[in-house]
This record gives C-alpha cells, sequence and structure tokens, in this order.
C-alpha cells in the first residue's frame, strides 16, 4: 500500500518547515521532500527604504546570526558609497572582523553544546525526555557550563562592537559607528578566569577534543551516515585560507577538483542561478557552469573546510591537518563531520579574537570613509551556516530599488533534501511502524547543516515532531509524535 | 508541589527574542531548577498534556498555521506573554502590510535575477499554509496578558518578568533595560 508520512517540525530555518515522504507499494522511497512553509517578502518590502537603512533591516531576517545580515548588507553599502571590499580604514575592517567572529563563536556554541550534544552524548535513541540540553545540564554540567559561557563570550564580543547582543547597529556603509575603548578591549583579554580569551581557546580546543573522542567510540555511525558526493561553495581568502569576512568564491566537486576559482563576488549573476520549485517557499541555487541537476553544492563548516588550503591560525591549522588527513586530504562528504568542522571552526574563531583584541587599530578613530556612488552593490559573507548573498539597487534618491537574497540554509536546501531522502531510504523505507528513534535520524541529519531556528527550538527543549501516516486513499491511519 | 510549566513559541519572528531567553545567560541554570520546559514548546499543540502556566510567543501572525499555534497557546496556558516588537505589533515582517500580497510573491520568485525566465512560478502546493493578507499582532487574535518590548527583549527584562511571575510579586523594570526598540 502506498502511503505518505508527514514530519512536521514546525519551526525551520527562516521560517517554518516540515518533510514529507512519499512510500510506494512495496514500501520503497517515492519522494521526499524538505518544505520551507514561511514567506516574509523582505525583496519587496525594503523597496523604497534609503539605503542606510538595510544594515539593521535586513538583520531581521534572522536572530540567531543578525550579524551575518547586517554585515552582508553593509558590504554591499560599502559598494554603493565607493568603499567597496579592501578600501575601510583598518580599524572599521578589525572591527567588523570582530565582530563577526565573536559571532561565530557564539553561533557554532550554540549549535553544538545546546542542540547537537543531546545526540551525541546520549545516542540517536536515547530517551526523548533526557536527550535535550537541559538533560545535558544535569547529567554533564561542566560541559554545558562551558558552552553556555562560551556563547555568552561570543554574545558579548557582539554587544562591544554593535552596541547590543542582538540586532545592533555596529556597521554602516563605508564603516563603523564606533571602535573599542581600552577598558572594553581589556574585559576580554584581561578579566579572571573564566571569562577572559586564553580561557575560552582552551574550551574550544576542548570541544573539538569532545568530539573526536565521542568519534573514535562512534566512528561506523558517524561515518556513514547521511555520507553523500556533493560540490562544495564558500569564500575563501585570496591565497586559499579560511576566512568568514571577506575573500574570493570557491566551489570544488566531490573528488576536489575545483569548479570555481578565485571569482569576484560582485560577478555571482554569472555563477549562480537558482530554481524556484512550487512545493517550497524555498529556492535551489545551483552552479550555473554545471546546471540545476548537477550544480546544486553545500555549504557551511564542512564546505568551508572542504575549499579552503589552510586555517590561519595555529591551534586550528593542526586541528584541520588532523581532520584533512582523516579523507586522505580529499573533500569531507560525511554529514555528521559537519559538527567537526564546526568545532575547529570554532577555535579558530576564538584565536581570531585574541589577534584582533591585541591589534592597537581596534581602538582607533578612523571608523568611515567615503567614496564615489554607484548604484548597485553585492556582499557576501561567510556566514556560520554558509556562503550568504546579498545585492541591492537603488535609484538617484537613494532608495532602494531591487533587493537579492540568497541566504545560507537556501544553499543548502538540495542538501537537506538528499540527506532526508537518504535516512527515509535507509532508516524508513520498508519498516512497518515508525519508532522516535527514527523520527530522531530525520532530525539528526537536518540539524547536521544547523538551520536556524531548530537551534533555538531545540535549546528550550526538544524539536518537536510529528509523523503521520496516510494510506493511498489519503485516510489517516497512524499517527506519532515526541 | 510541581513545578510551574513554561512553554514557548515563535510565529513570525526571527528567533531573536529566543536567543534573548538564553542570554540570560549562566541563569539558564537556575532557571531549569526552578521551571519545567513544556517538552514540545512549538507546534505540537495537541501534546499540552498538563495546563501551562506561563507561555512565551514570540512573532505575529503571518500565515494560517501561526494563528493555529497561537489559539492553542492561549488555550493551554494560564498566562500569555507576547515577547518582543512583532508579537506586540507586527514588527519589521508587517512592512508588507502595506504592498498587496502578490507583490511581494512575484518580487521574491518572478523577478530575482537569479532566477531564469523560464524557472519563474510561485511556490504552490498542499504542503504550503495558507499565507495571510497582512501580519497580524497577536492580541489581535486572542487574548494577551502581557507585553515585554524589545527588538528583541533585552535578557535582564526576560528574566525579572518571569522570576517576578514565578514569585507572584510585581515587575520591577528599571528603566534602562525597558527599551522600544
Amino acid at each position: 500500500m502506498a502511503r505518505k508520512i508527514t514530519i512536521e517540525p514546525v519551526t525551520r530555518v527562516e521560517g517554518h518547515g516540515k518533510v514529507t515522504i512519499h512510500l510506494d507499494d512495496q514500501g520503497r522511497v517515492a519522494q521526499a521532500r524538505f518544505h520551507v512553509v514561511e514567506f516574509r517578502g523582505f525583496e519587496r518590502f525594503v523597496q523604497g527604504r534609503p539605503y542606510w537603512e538595510i544594515p539593521v533591516l535586513v538583520q531581521r531576517l534572522c536572530g540567531i546570526c543578525p550579524v551575518s545580515h547586517h554585515l552582508a548588507g553593509a558590504k554591499a553599502m560599502d559598494v554603493i558609497v565607493g568603499v567597496g571590499p579592501g578600501k575601510l580604514t583598518p580599524t572599521a575592517e578589525k572591527m567588523r572582523r570582530l565582530m563577526h567572529y565573536g559571532q561565530m563563536l557564539q553561533s557554532h556554541a550554540l549549535h553544538f553544546f545546546h542542540l547537537a550534544s543531546p545526540d551525541l552524548l546520549f545516542g540517536f535513541d536515547a530517551d526523548p525526555t533526557v536527550r535535550n540540553i537541559i538533560g545535558v545540564a544535569k547529567t554533564h554540567k561542566d560541559i554545558a557550563v562551558k558552552g553556555v559561557l562560551l556563547r555568552k563570550f561570543g554574545q558579548e564580543i557582539i554587544k562591544a562592537t554593535a552596541g547590543k547582543k542582538i540586532h545592533g547597529t555596529g556597521a554602516i556603509p563605508g564603516g563603523i559607528n564606533k571602535s573599542l575603548t581600552p577598558e572594553e578591549r581589556d574585559y576580554f583579554l584581561k578579566s579572571p578566569a573564566p571569562f577572559n580569551v586564553e580561557t575560552m581557546i582552551e574550551w574550544a580546543q576542548e570541544a573539538v577534543q569532545l568530539f573526536k573522542k565521542i568519534h573514535r567510540e562512534n566512528r561506523e555511525v558517524i561515518d556513514n551516515f547521511a555520507h553523500f558526493p556533493s560540490n562544495h561553495l564558500s569564500l575563501v581568502r585570496k591565497d586559499g585560507a579560511l576566512d568568514f569576512y571577506h575573500g574570493v568564491l570557491r566551489a570544488v566537486d566531490a573528488e576536489g577538483r575545483k569548479i570555481l576559482n578565485d571569482v569576484d563576488y560582485q560577478d555571482y549573476l554569472e555563477y549562480i542561478g537558482e530554481e524556484v520549485r512550487t512545493y517550497s517557499y524555498m529556492k535551489f541555487p545551483y552552479l550555473k557552469k554545471l546546471g540545476k541537476e548537477k550544480g546544486w553544492y553545500r555549504v557551511g563548516p564542512l564546505a568551508r573546510l572542504n575549499t579552503c588550503d589552510f586555517i590561519p591560525s595555529p591551534r586550528a591549522q593542526k586541528e584541520f591537518e588532523e581532520y584533512k588527513a582523516y579523507t586522505g586530504g580529499k573533500p569531507n562528504n560525511m554529514t555528521l563531520h559537519s559538527h567537526w568542522a564546526r568545532l575547529i571552526e570554532m577555535l579558530h574563531a576564538a584565536e581570531v579574537i585574541k589577534d584582533l583584541l591585541n591589534d592597537p587599530d581596534i581602538t582607533g578613530d578612523k571608523l568611515v570613509k567615503k567614496g564615489k556612488k554607484k548604484h548597485e552593490g553585492v556582499g557576501l559573507i561567510e556566514a556560520p551556516r554558509g556562503t550568504l548573498f546579498h545585492h541591492y539597487r537603488i535609484n538617484e534618491n537613494d532608495q532602494v530599488t531591487m533587493a537579492n537574497l540568497i541566504v545560507s540554509t537556501t544553499n543548502n536546501n538540495q542538501a537537506y533534501n538528499e540527506a532526508v531522502r537518504l535516512v527515509a531510504e535507509t532508516f524508513i523505507a520498508g519498516k512497518p511502524e515508525i519508532t522516535e528513534g527514527l523520527l530522531n535520524r530525520v532530525e539528526v541529519a537536518i540539524r547536521a547543516y544547523d538551520p536556524c531556528l531548530s537551534c533555538a527550538t531545540h535549546a528550550l527543549g526538544q524539536m518537536p515532531l510529528e509523523v503521520e501516516l496516510y494510506n493511498a486513499e489519503g485516510q489517516l491511519i497512524d499517527r506519532k509524535r515526541k | 508541589m510541581s513545578k510551574p510549566v513554561i512553554a514557548t513559541a515563535s510565529l513570525a519572528g526571527c528567533f531573536g527574542c529566543h536567543m534573548s531567553i538564553l542570554d540570560i545567560d549562566e541563569r539558564i541554570l537556575d532557571l531549569i531548577e526552578l521551571v519545567e520546559f513544556d517538552k514540545s514548546p512549538i507546534d505540537d499543540l495537541k501534546k499540552f498534556s498538563r495546563p501551562v502556566d506561563i507561555g512565551l510567543i514570540e512573532g505575529g501572525c503571518c500565515n494560517a498555521e501561526n494563528v493555529e499555534v497561537l489559539r492553542y497557546f492561549r488555550k493551554n496556558c494560564r498566562i500569555l506573554i507576547s515577547l518582543g516588537e512583532c508579537a506586540i505589533m507586527g514588527g519589521l515582517p508587517a512592512m508588507r502590510n502595506t504592498i498587496p500580497l502578490r507583490e511581494c510573491l512575484e518580487e521574491a520568485y518572478l523577478h530575482s535575477p537569479t532566477v531564469a525566465p523560464e524557472d519563474a512560478v510561485i511556490p504552490n502546493d498542499e504542503e504550503l499554509p495558507l499565507i495571510l493578507n497582512r501580519v497580524y499582532p497577536c492580541h489581535e487574535i486572542v487574548k494577551v496578558d502581557y507585553f515585554l518590548p524589545g527588538c528583541p527583549p533585552n535578557a535582564d527584562l526576560i528574566w525579572e518578568a518571569l522570576t517576578a511571575l514565578l514569585q507572584g510579586r510585581p515587575l520591577k523594570i528599571d528603566y534602562p533595560i525597558l527599551k522600544y526598540d
């Protein structure tokens, strides 16, 4: 009997999402889809607004990584005011970097400790009443405390650079509106342990060790879970280094061959296209060079460590070498290794924060520059979840006339669908009954890509899921909730 | 005596208000000693197997599903709080209220420079909930007991409101933590 399974985790990336799985008469997976069901219309309603409002307007897309949208919007506006990439004052560029690396630290800490660690510490089939951050706090209090404080440290860095922890105002077209005072700087450098940058670097290093330990003990599960080949895309620094704030576009295939290299992102329209599918409000981006069928790609920590050549900080580079050696230098296509990559990035962020705090420019007073006005600008950044595209045009009255946004989570759209399909084929096909642990596996696959809203949902309990089984006539025959 | 139960939901919001709850930082470890979080805070509303003491709602209502979730929360929560700008006034998503919905959809799916003309189509599927003509604040749909302003509300404000409610004492809100930004 053919049937349809609906999995509805109402909260999802940049809105609400759900999964539907159609099984044919033999119980094989006929179709598996990830739907994003919310629509907000930013592209239209920012039209007519003055361009300088963009960095504070668009960050309201996402309260989990508002700094990404704030900075991508500001970078596009830099181009519009004629102070494009590389032309900011050193103080402005370093303050923005500090804000962004602070965000990387808080977002990655949130994802690993609050969201992913319950699955990894307790197992996919553990009692769902324990398998959440509260369970972690009760049984592994030291890990929970470190997670909470790592996130706090990142949030405090954002507050010091942007004025607020969420939806601040630090970046403006052509620069920033404040630099650090020596007191603010010393709060992070010299506060008594644990709340100082040295301790954060140690704890970030411990988190990498924790993942490696879990990996050693569960190698087969972690390596094989939703393991599929794909292309990978990110910004890299001109010399191939990992860089979250700025760079050129690079894409590699599943074997590591370069598809795009050294691409100036102002020209992104030549390289990136998007497909609309009627079942989801989230579009499907692809590399034009390979076409719609074969051109989809992944972004985020896994992709970044596949595209970059090295990490420009000593401790993270050492971890990166070990990580790369595990796949013999080839791209890593294992979904759950995203966590490993994410923690190496968190360590890198902590190291960079320390370097920036020790840089005399961070307390400088040259904040803004002016240039020759343009009417179009593109801003890209590596958000915690991956490459984020912002593209705007303005008119002679300085009003926005066009906005095009490709958010990180959208870039991973096909990857979600692939992961869901693979998990469904491996664990659901042919099974007469749906178990709670099975539902959680679908979550685990989606969660590895760190979709924004599930972090928050999971952080305050567990992600709610509902699966419904329909027969071929569309009658409800079974329902399971967790 | 059993612990008070808290539930939360995000409707048409950005999750910034939920992040601001987490910004109570170390106090989150105290909070989980004081209260129980409902296991399915967001979508699985029939699972409110026990009465909830405090429901926190982030975001206004932009589609039929938001309205449904909000009504279930009202039905099951003794105290319902609108948390943040979007729940209270619709917030930034309500900027679309002066624009016909069709124009918003056309801009995103038909006029996008990254979408080839032959691919341009507005998503339309039975799995997608109905979008409302405009974004509504929560109190226009159900009765709301308290309003905590801010985009997002300051973490100290959230902490003060929760502890005051749990202890049954009046809110004592210092001016610097009450912001309508």
